[in-house]
């Protein structure tokens, strides 16, 4: 066995009881990437020589004392929208050219004062906007449990590597699911926290009132330490809430008796593949036969979430993408005038995704569309999350799928952008409200690829979701499996 | 239809973003799918509903106005696409 199979809670053991280096950990992650990177395409950037003077310090460190944080000599990747100074940062767009990060994002300045090893930069789609990941403009990343499918997005290269073992652990984010989908399609565990619990200074902006920095990792206990790690206030970050940051990995007890789970009767509806029904619906008895208790509920406003999520988000991606104008960085076309050199420069730039969102913010913003699309829209947001309000009245935790359906192969969706907007359908009600929610693996559909289930819990509720979700894995096997690598037909 | 093509080229001005003729034809007709999607929201009245706000609920966030950074006008200038010394070199912008 390579230590790259090491979870996170295992290797800070070993780390911690000097029955392993941080080089030896770090060598072993480079040494899979370098024998199967090449197979599953999850990294854009590698910073192997930042990365073994990283666990040279943290080996010194571990000899030095006992006391150590959770993370310290442990190789972790990010996602490639994470500003990283002195590391090449793309957001997978040829807009940004080979954009050096003159600062770190507050995320990964917590990441390295805990003394983890960033072992690089994942693979995603174009700023983020994408349910496969292959609206890279570099390549697209494979499923490590069939490689002529997708990953999911837009986290797909984190997801692939934490199930690959190309890393111990990772960051990712989330506007509209891209790190629970993503999760669910590779078996592995994905948190999108609450809006305001993690701070995104540094993030490269997409939809600003709903992108959310989150955990994806080997298991729920890895979810909850890497949480721990980077959530809280920060000052450069004036949406993030001011709140203390619980414990989470020691309020992993297993205990769920009397717990209520609402079962939101429209997430279950035509249309998904029935295989992830009847995991999930296996997975709500599971937890309804250890204790819990079941409650139906009703989120009327369900059907409308894809609609409002994709006026919102567009629109809110068009503003933060204005900046991209080929001024202070990035890419810039030669061109007659300045009107002509940020046309061009955006045209070169950006793909077509990326383009068919400015377009589409750009025409929901313009004046005569303002009121019926982008207003309406945010009107019928408050009643999503008034959806939301009321369900929690009547239970602690809401359990859905995360998709509707496991990984697609690999182009099937790439002409059909409504069809590709649709695999988010249940993750995106989520980010419109503000709640927390994590994807845990609840079984295999009949061509062996993993199906995710999504527990959402009461704002700043994160604690309880992580130990619903501990209580689950634990009591199942599906964590223990590990993906071949290989292309299945 | 309810997207003319003319209105396509008008938001992409707007956008600062060139579409070639294929460009332009292809986005007439996605976007004209996608709105057609989204005008199942006047299925609701919301004439009684209030505007969303904000995600998380918190207000008044201030400090106090303290420089924390230091002028580092070559770490910001590294990425330039064209610089003069310690300024950005851009195209014309007064005519």
């Amino acid at each position: 066995m390579s230590f790259a199979q090491l979870t996170l809670h295992e290797a800070g053991a070993k780390l911690r009881k000097r029955e392993l280096s941080s080089v030896e950990l770090t060598e072993a992650v480079f040494q899979r990437i370098a024998d199967t990177d090449d197979k599953v395409h999850a990294y854009l950037t590698l910073a192997r020589d930042a990365a073994m003077e990283q666990a040279r310090g943290a080996d010194k460190e571990l000899k030095g004392s006992a006391d150590h944080a959770a993370l310290l000599g442990v190789p972790i990747a990010l996602k490639d929208n994470f500003l990283t100074k002195g590391l090449r940062t793309t957001c997978a767009s040829k807009i940004l050219g080979d954009f050096m990060p003159p600062y770190d994002a507050t995320t990964v300045d917590r990441i390295r004062s805990t003394g983890a090893v960033i072992v690089g930069k994942t693979n995603l789609d174009e700023f983020a906007m994408g349910s496969s990941a292959e609206n890279s403009a570099f390549f697209p990343t494979s499923n490590p449990w069939n490689l002529a499918r997708i990953p999911g997005g837009s986290s797909g290269g984190s997801a692939a590597a934490v199930a690959a073992d190309l890393c111990i652990a990772a960051l990712g984010t989330d506007t509209g699911g891209s790190i629970r989908q993503p999760a669910a399609c590779c078996g592995i565990v994905g948190l999108k926290p609450t809006y305001g619990r993690v701070s995104r200074y540094g993030i490269i902006a997409f939809a600003s009132s709903m992108d959310q920095v989150g955990p994806m990792t080997k298991n729920v206990r890895d979810s909850a330490l890497l949480l721990e790690a980077v959530a809280g206030r920060d000052p450069a970050d004036s949406t993030s809430a001011d709140l203390a940051v619980p414990r989470y990995s020691a309020m992993l007890t297993g205990d769920i008796k009397g717990l209520r789970l609402g079962i939101p009767k429209e997430y279950f509806v035509s249309g998904m593949q029935r295989e992830v029904e009847q995991a999930v619906r296996a997975a709500i008895g599971k937890l309804e036969k250890n204790g819990a208790i079941i409650e139906e509920i009703s989120l009327p406003h369900t059907e409308y979430a894809v609609a409002v999520y994709y006026i919102v988000a567009t629109a809110e991606a068009s503003s933060n993408l204005a900046r991209y104008d080929g001024m202070r960085y990035g890419h810039r076309a030669a061109a007659k005038d300045l009107i002509e050199t940020y046309m061009i420069s955006r045209d070169e730039g950006f793909g077509a995704e990326v383009k068919r969102r400015i377009m589409l913010g750009t025409y929901v913003l313009s004046a005569g569309y303002y009121d019926a699309y982008y207003l309406k829209a945010q009107r019928v947001r408050t009643l999503i999350r008034k959806d939301f309000d009321a369900a929690f009245k009547r239970c602690d935790v809401i359990v859905t799928p995360t998709a509707p359906t496991t990984a697609f192969k690999l182009g099937e969706k790439t002409q059909d952008p409504l069809e590709m907007y649709l695999s988010d359908i249940y993750t995106i009600s989520i980010n419109l409200a503000g709640l927390p929610a994590l994807s845990v693996p609840c079984g295999f559909d009949s061509e062996a690829m993993p199906i995710g289930m999504q527990i959402i819990g009461k704002h700043f509720d994160e604690a309880t979701i992580l130990r619903v979700a501990h209580h689950y894995e634990q009591s199942t096997e599906w964590h223990k499996r590990k993906p071949k690598l290989e292309i299945q037909n | 239809m309810k997207l003319s093509r003319e209105e396509v080229q008008r938001v992409a001005v707007l956008a600062r973003l060139r579409l070639t003729p294929e460009e332009q034809s292809s986005l007439t007709e996605e976007l004209d799918r996608i709105l057609g999607y989204m005008d199942k929201l006047n299925q609701l009245d919301t004439t009684d509903v209030d505007l969303f706000s904000h995600t998380a609920n918190i207000t008044n966030t201030l400090r106090e106005d303290q420089v924390t950074n230091r002028p580092n006008a070559d770490a910001l200038l590294a990425n330039a696409p064209d610089r003069d010394g310690t300024f950005f070199k851009v195209p014309k912008i007064i005519e």
